[in-house]
């Protein structure tokens, strides 16, 4: 497809990634020149310098033939008039507007006919909604729901303590006593199809599929803390804190926040009524004790800054909170950040991008294609769910039987609203659901595409 | 330096030039020369072998591919190219020194058409082939052939350093987004372009091989003749076919994809074109006016003047009539027209008229800023403002240039030839040109140069080809340090 990105910021390179990844034609525009000569010489793309919001530009990148736009200026006012100019010029164009504003966005779900867009993307507030929900369900450092949450992938880390460490996959169904797959392994940096022999180690961080009412029997034999969040520390009172903050405010959990600059911090306290909002240096750990962090259930370090927020997390992991959640915004941080015990990992734009890509995925291709995709491991892994249907090879065949393609592994399959663990007698049907595991990104696009 | 991902580069290149040495093969099996079908095979078995060994050692490479690489890996796979390329020739005993066979095909794959050998009409025809058939191939580039053909790494950018360092011109972009389409969209029009100059060239009555040869020698701007006398014994239609056929290769084909797109205006408003087609013509209209007491008809004038500019300008290097012995200030016409060179993103070569044009304008710039120094003032193509790095890269391309033609020229005077022959050889390689003046005019050959000289000529030509850099780089010491 021809794809138009408006903005070379962060969300934008990632897209650039992702997309050119899978093949699709291109064009970037950004009023940087530097940036866009660096992004057309990493990746696949060409690039056009100028306002995105001219027309005159946005004819120079073929906005006439381009199937996509995806606005992602870090003005949510630029981002809307391009979109709007562009449909104007192309009826037919998909837009797609990143609107951080929360003011902006209700009005334009409220007034879809006057507003033109597709889709409308917030990473901050997704990210604030992926931190609640992990939350809310604690045990897990990140957790994906598939076929409208029937089946899940959770990600564990092996502690030193754990009862998975130095046990083979073959054994570990004695020992959870419950039906889960193992689907990949972080080890060191480096995601892993492990086979039945791979014995797990300190420090990996395994993915596992299982349905959701397995999933309460793995965390419960493994003695995983469970306990309900009654008390959380947000460090940094940025967009994701105020998003968060909010949505906790209505679980009825106790929330902290800690700010450093005064005067944000007296709009905070205006906006979030329940929230306790403290006047502070996070980066100072002192602050940290005084306020409570041996009390608190969660702590989630929300700063701007990545390396602060690594700190905190390590600091907080140290005092034996027992969930931490960190929030890393540069794609080095969070390769880097594999190797530490920073709990879960949350960045907005790789949240913000995935969904752009699942409604990239779902354009392009109505039959067979891709229903959602999720991508975990530090990006190296990604998780495909399909609708099977008649014209899907190989139905009602025991899996022992199909060969798939290299790094290709069937993890899930729901039928009936049922969600099983596959082994090698089981089948899938037309009308059921399969999540597909794959180390090579982009790589499925279409069901057919997991065979040889 | 990601040195096993170079090295799997220069294997699949190696394979393609295996690929497009099959039809010379053929040709020779057709016409029963078994001397040249040996030597064929013998260098296709080594460039089997060669790319085999090179990929098998190679194939597990990371993934870092910068501009360092993209530089070198272009120079070294030409390089490469030609040392394989020239062993036909010495196989089949037709040329007796590596060196000269050498010379030869560096000559054909930069399109430069400069020969030592006097009597081509006594070669075997599928060497004949095979000598054109560089002059195509070496055009385009096979990297930019490589891009179009390969699959390649989905999505990732690195294609772009090697299109950079192969293609010529000054800011090289892309066509459309993706880069294998852009080179498709190139070598589309290349291949359309050159079929339909062997259509034209075959109503002429020209013979089907001697058709092949020329066009090639045509679209490649190269200029390897398949008769001795270059194109001065053929039909006045053929002559002016070639003319025609020779100016449209000096056009930048991004002119020729917005021509498909139906984006007239553009074309002709574009500023390159018009310095162009004005400076040929201008100089056609000089050199009528000084040459015409020398042929009978004002059409043979015209048709002879017109031939040699777009020759020259288009860096192909066809003659048809000998303009050694032209007055010297039509010499000096076509000696400036050598520099000139084509447009960029052509297959020409020579400075190219964007250069030109850039470093005329950051001429006036600079003039007028010393007479206002507060004045601000951007220099514009086409509308458009020139961003600055590509005026600083112009000028040390000039600085190159001229650091290049002066060393260059040095070493040949060893030989004790004039100096009008020397720099004439100079400019004519380092251009890719082919015929310099007197000794090495369109009557002569470059047979008689030394070793040394040659060799230098074949790096100059190689450097004018690649545009400088690429080849620079090979001798600079950071290249090959640890990073």
């Amino acid at each position: 497809m021809n794809i138009i990105i408006a903005g070379a910021g962060k969300v934008g390179k990632v897209l650039v990634r992702q997309l050119a990844a899978e093949g699709h034609a291109l064009t970037v525009i950004d009023q940087n020149n530097r940036v866009l000569e660096k992004l057309v010489v990493q990746y696949d793309a060409i690039g056009i310098h100028g306002n995105c919001a001219a027309k005159t530009v946005l004819e120079q990148a073929g906005i006439r033939e381009a199937d996509l736009l995806i606005t992602a200026t870090n003005a949510d006012e630029v981002n809307l008039l391009c979109c709007l100019t562009a449909h104007g010029i192309n009826p037919n164009i998909h837009t797609i507007a990143r609107i951080r504003d929360p003011e902006y966005a209700e009005q334009i779900m409220s007034m879809r006919d006057t507003f033109p867009l597709s889709l409308i993307v917030n990473p901050e507030k997704q990210a604030a909604m992926e931190i609640e929900r992990l939350l809310k369900f604690p045990g897990f450092l990140r957790r994906e729901s598939f076929a409208k949450g029937r089946s899940q992938i959770v990600e564990l880390r092996i502690d030193s303590n754990s009862k998975l460490k130095n046990v083979s996959l073959f054994d570990m169904g004695s020992v959870v006593k419950c039906r889960v797959l193992v689907c990949a392994v972080l080890r060191g940096g480096q995601a892993l199809a492990p086979s039945g022999n791979f014995i797990l180690q300190e420090g990996d961080r395994i993915f596992v599929t299982a349905s959701t009412s397995d999933l309460a029997q793995l965390l419960k034999n493994l003695n995983v803390s469970t306990r309900r969040v009654r008390q959380v520390l947000l460090c940094g009172g940025g967009r994701v804190s105020f998003y968060l903050a909010g949505l906790l405010e209505k679980d009825g959990i106790s929330v902290k926040l800690i700010e450093k600059n005064p005067d944000h911090c007296l709009t905070l306290a205006e906006s979030l009524p329940n929230t306790s909002v403290i006047c502070g240096d996070c980066s100072n750990q002192s602050i940290l004790d005084d306020q409570g962090i041996d009390q608190c259930d969660a702590l989630v370090s929300l700063t701007g800054l990545d390396e602060t927020n690594m700190i905190l997390s390590l600091y907080a992991t140290n005092r034996g909170v027992p969930q931490v959640i960190t929030k890393l915004s540069r794609e080095e941080s969070i390769t880097i950040a594999g190797a530490m015990n920073l709990g879960s990992v949350i960045s907005p734009k790789e949240l913000c991008s995935n969904i752009i890509v699942r409604y990239v995925r779902a354009m392009q291709n109505q039959t067979g294609a891709a229903v959602s995709v999720h991508t975990f491991a530090d990006g190296q892994v990604e998780a495909v769910e399909f609708l099977v249907d008649e014209s899907t090879p190989n139905c009602d065949v025991p899996l022992k039987n199909i060969r798939l393609k290299p790094d290709v592994l069937i993890a899930s399959i729901i039928h009936d609203l049922k969600s099983e663990s596959p082994n090698g007698e089981s089948r899938f049907v037309p009308g059921d659901r399969i999540v597909v595991v794959t180390g090579q990104r982009g790589m499925l696009q279409q069901l057919g595409d997991i065979f040889i | 330096m990601n040195i096993k991902m170079m090295g799997r580069f220069i294997a699949q290149i190696v394979a393609i030039e295996a690929v497009f040495m099959l039809p010379a093969m053929a040709i020779s099996v057709i016409y029963s020369e078994w001397p040249a079908v040996k030597a064929f095979a013998v260098t296709l078995a080594l460039m089997v072998a060669i790319a085999g060994i090179l990929y098998a050692i190679c194939r597990k490479a990371g993934k870092l591919f910068g501009a360092r690489e993209g530089l070198v890996c272009v120079a070294l796979s030409w390089i490469v190219m030609s040392l394989l390329g020239a062993l036909p020739f010495v196989l089949s005993g037709q040329v007796t020194h590596y060196v000269d066979a050498l010379f030869e095909i560096v000559s054909g794959f930069t399109t430069t058409g400069a020969s030592v050998i006097a009597n081509v009409e006594g070669l075997y025809r599928g060497i004949l082939y095979w000598r054109s058939f560089s002059h195509w191939v070496g055009g385009m580039g096979v990297l930019v052939f490589l891009l179009a053909v390969l699959p390649g790494s989905k999505g990732s950018g690195y294609a772009m350093h090697l299109l950079r360092a192969e293609s010529p011109g000054p800011d090289v972009g892309k066509l459309v987004p993706k880069m294998r389409q852009t080179a498709m969209i190139l070598y589309v029009i290349y291949i359309a372009l050159t079929v339909i100059n062997v259509i034209f060239l075959l109503f002429g009555g020209m013979p089907f091989l001697a058709s092949l040869c020329t066009a090639f020698g045509t679209a490649g701007t190269g200029g390897f003749g398949v008769y001795n006398t270059s194109l001065m014994g053929v039909s006045p239609y053929l002559q002016n076919v070639t003319t025609v056929f020779m100016f449209l290769f000096g056009v930048n084909f991004s002119c020729y994809y917005l021509l498909l797109l139906g984006k007239l205006r553009s074309v002709f408003k574009d500023e390159e074109l018009r310095l162009y087609i004005g400076l040929a013509v201008a100089c056609v209209i000089a050199l009528v006016l000084t040459i015409r007491p020398l042929y009978g008809t004002l059409e043979e004038t015209i048709r002879h003047a017109a031939f040699q500019v777009s020759s020259i300008i288009t860096t192909t290097g066809y003659t048809t009539t000998d303009f050694d012995l032209w007055p010297s200030f039509s010499k000096v016409i076509l000696l400036i027209l050598m520099v000139v060179g084509a447009c960029a993103g052509s297959t020409g070569g020579g400075l190219k008229c964007m250069r030109v044009l850039l470093l005329f304008k950051g001429l006036r710039r600079n003039i007028r800023q010393t007479l206002n120094p507060q004045k601000v003032m951007v220099v514009r193509n086409n509308g458009k403002a020139v961003d600055e790095k590509v005026l600083a890269n112009t000028n040390a391309y000039l600085a190159a240039y001229v650091i290049i033609v002066v060393a260059a020229t040095l070493i040949l005077s060893l030989d004790g030839f004039g100096l009008t022959t020397n720099l004439s050889a100079v400019l004519a390689t380092f251009n890719n040109i082919g015929p310099g003046m007197e000794l090495v005019g369109p009557t002569c050959t470059y047979a008689d140069y030394s070793v040394l000289s040659k060799l230098t000529m074949i790096l100059a030509m190689l450097a004018g080809r690649l545009e400088i850099f690429p080849i620079l780089v090979l001798f600079s010491r950071s290249t090959w340090k640890r990073s």
